[in-house]
């Protein structure tokens, strides 16, 4: 039996042998390799103007998605009427189904046949998608989720921006498991992020969500479409054994299953019940424990892998702003401008949501004075901010639920009252 | 002889399902038109929701699918359009598909798309322990109508129909020649297709309403339900409290999968005019 999970989600740092000891070493690490390791900064190829949505659904196809199942919502549609369009072109299915939780499992049956699979939705569409959402976690089914954040709760504020779902991505499923969230701030990043989404659910076999929001998916910039030859792109393993060898969710030294494309030959079962490496239900103690454990240990054992953010102006900060989305960029505005005025402010910008970089945080915690959370929900991720720092630094926060963007003065301002 | 166990988990055996239920006929009816139609089992996949018929995947030794409560139907959409050389038989039963999927029901049939959708229907909520369904029949009791149900009940064949099913019928587990007939035209049926298969309950259902002896579950099943034929020849009197069973409905019509094949093929048609 491996460590329970839990040691490393809640106590990151407790675990002392890992850290304590080679604390320079392990922070180093995750400062130098971690730091904008996948988005890049100048990418070279096709420049062209593209709103954010458009921009998602653009990745996905250059992820290999080959299937969207939907349902219309505002601020995410501009996805599947892209894809609409695109899909039919290439070979791929697109389906408008009869609602969103209907959309969410027809992803699930499409992606055990092979395909690389997208829905995507808003808030409300959220809420009902995690039904489903919890069967392709507990069935190790690949499948990318978009959620464009509007206002809740409810129906809330459809056509305009918040960040209220971040921690529903975390928890909004019930039982224990994992969890892969990703954020992006600019279009470009829409793009990327939406390929690394697809990446990071073949790889691990789980759903990915993409935490958008209503800034960034309706915003329409400039970006660079990459030489194709320059994107990684990465397909679920097939089994190597013959079928009467075949166990699909025997897992291997990486923790993952190989789960066999329907309809090539291996014939096992997929269930949201409990089951053990069989595929079957059990009951058996032992093996419950086991694929409990597992569908949170998947994820927490590849986490150092899984966590990216990025920082601007960070290494002599004495106050860190922590902001992801349509709010870093204010962030990034109010940065540059405390810094104009003096004041030594940096950014930290988690593009991975979930699993939360609260190593990467710890180290920040030591070296600045104070965070300063922007984000637009009641302090959804200072929550972690907070349990990250372990009192290291003061945690203030900037937040707006009225549906108007944060913007660089009310960080600026909030800087200035912390300094 | 036939052997059913080269369609079967034998190791999953013994199942789930109570003395007396019917679960098990339809599963070896299934089984025999399969065979009978020789599609191969590596290219067959079942597709189920939660409750007890929706256990059947559990046992057949093809690709199955067991899904969450409802939304059977929504999942095999996905299989089938991703992948339309597969045959989906969705297993489903009367609160899984009419009550919590009664949406992905109607539109399923709506769209027409070329799922073979086993509906066991026993009147109740079997798993959870009886509590009333969707076509539990008025005044009958349930643990969650201990008074007699006073909700008017589903026709759930005739619902299909309605919403656009190309092949719709309804069989039972006494009559069981006629049931393989009906689950084998259902398969071969290009198009969304309803077998309602009356597989009453003695446990939940049976108990509960003077008929805990399966033996009488089977022997009003045998006087109840009546081919259509037979019916509408019957006299009103006559007709009172029957079951029309056969196939109830039959008609061609554009199925949803092969027109989204179309729709790529005349889009590759019009790149390569363009050149």
């Amino acid at each position: 039996m491996r460590t329970p999970p839990g040691v490393l989600i809640f106590l990151p740092f407790d675990a002392k042998e890992r850290f304590t000891g080679a604390r320079a070493s392990a922070r180093g690490a995750f400062r130098s390799t971690k730091e904008t390791a996948t988005l890049s900064k100048t990418p070279t190829g096709k420049i062209v103007m593209m709103q954010g949505n458009d921009a998602c659904a653009e990745g996905a196809i250059w992820a290999g998605c080959r299937f969207f199942a939907g349902y219309p919502i505002t601020p995410s549609s501009e996805i599947a009427e892209y894809l609409v369009r695109k899909l039919p072109k290439v070979g791929g299915k697109f389906i408008q189904m009869e609602d969103e939780i209907a959309a969410m499992g027809a992803i699930i049956g499409a992606s055990l046949t092979g395909a690389k699979v997208l829905t995507a939705t808003s808030g409300p569409g959220f809420s009902l998608k995690q039904e489903n959402l919890g069967h392709a976690v507990m069935a190790e089914v690949p499948c990318v989720v978009v959620d464009v954040q509007r206002g809740g709760p409810s129906t809330g504020t459809p056509t305009l921006p918040a960040q209220m779902d971040m921690q529903q991505a975390r928890w909004g499923s019930h039982g224990d498991h994992g969890v892969i969230a990703l954020t992006a701030s600019s279009a470009q990043e829409m793009f990327e992020q939406t390929i690394h989404a697809f990446n990071l659910a073949e790889t691990y076999m789980t759903p990915v969500i993409l935490l958008f929001d209503e800034i960034v998916g309706h915003m329409t910039e400039r970006m660079v479409l990459p030489e194709k030859d320059g994107v990684t792109i990465v397909n679920r393993k097939q089994p190597s054994v013959p079928p009467d060898k075949y166990l699909p969710y025997a897992t291997g030294e990486d923790g993952i299953p190989v789960l066999a494309n329907f309809g090539t030959g291996y014939r096992y079962n997929v269930t949201g019940l409990c089951h053990d490496e069989t595929g079957f239900p059990t009951n058996d103690a032992k093996k419950i424990e086991a694929n409990i454990l597992h569908l949170t240990d998947k994820i927490e054992r590849h986490r150092a892998d899984i966590m990216r953010w990025k920082t601007f102006q960070l290494e002599d900060a004495t106050v860190c702003v922590f902001a992801y989305g349509g709010v870093a960029r204010s962030a990034r505005r109010a940065v540059k401008e405390c810094r104009e005025a003096g004041i030594k402010v940096g950014l930290f910008e988690p593009t991975t949501i979930w699993p939360f970089p609260a190593e990467a945080i710890l180290d920040v915690a030591g070296r600045v004075k104070a965070f300063v959370c922007a984000e637009m929900n009641l302090g959804q991720m200072a929550r972690e901010v907070e349990l990250a720092a372990k009192c290291r630094a003061e945690i203030h926060r900037v937040n707006r639920v009225d549906g108007d963007p944060i913007t660089p003065k009310q960080i600026i301002d909030r800087v200035k009252e912390v300094v | 002889m036939f052997d059913y166990l080269d369609y079967v988990r034998e190791k999953n055996l013994p199942h789930i399902w109570c003395s007396g239920c019917g679960d098990g006929i339809v599963l070896k009816s299934l089984i025999r038109s399969l065979k009978k139609l020789g599609i191969p089992k590596d290219e067959t996949v079942m597709v189920s929701g939660i409750g007890c018929s929706s256990r059947t995947p559990g046992y057949v030794d093809i690709n199955t699918l067991h899904t969450t409560h409802g939304r059977a139907i929504a999942f095999a959409t996905g299989v089938k359009l991703a992948s339309p050389k597969l045959h989906v038989i969705v297993v489903t039963g009367d609160g899984d598909a009419t009550a919590i999927g009664g949406n992905h029901y109607i539109h399923g049939a709506r769209r027409n798309i070329d799922l073979t959708v086993l509906l066991y229907n026993n009147y109740i909520y079997g798993m959870t322990g009886g509590q009333v369904s969707p076509t539990t029949p008025r005044g009958k009791f349930a643990s969650t109508a201990p008074f007699g149900n006073l909700e008017p009940s589903f026709n759930i064949a005739g619902l299909a129909q309605a919403a656009g099913a190309s092949f719709v019928a309804l069989g039972d587990v006494y009559h069981v020649q006629q049931l393989d007939k009906l689950i084998t035209a259902a398969i071969q049926k290009k198009g969304f297709s309803v077998v309602e298969i009356l597989s009453p309950c003695p446990t939940a259902y049976g108990r509960r309403n003077k008929l805990a002896n399966p033996v009488d579950l089977m022997n009003w099943l045998k006087d109840n339900v009546i081919t259509k034929d037979k019916l509408d020849k019957m006299g009103e009197d006559e007709r009172a409290g029957k079951v029309a069973s056969g196939v109830l409905w039959d008609v061609e019509k554009p199925e949803f999968t092969a027109e989204y094949d179309k729709l790529i093929e005349r889009l590759k048609g019009e790149k390569q005019a363009k050149g």
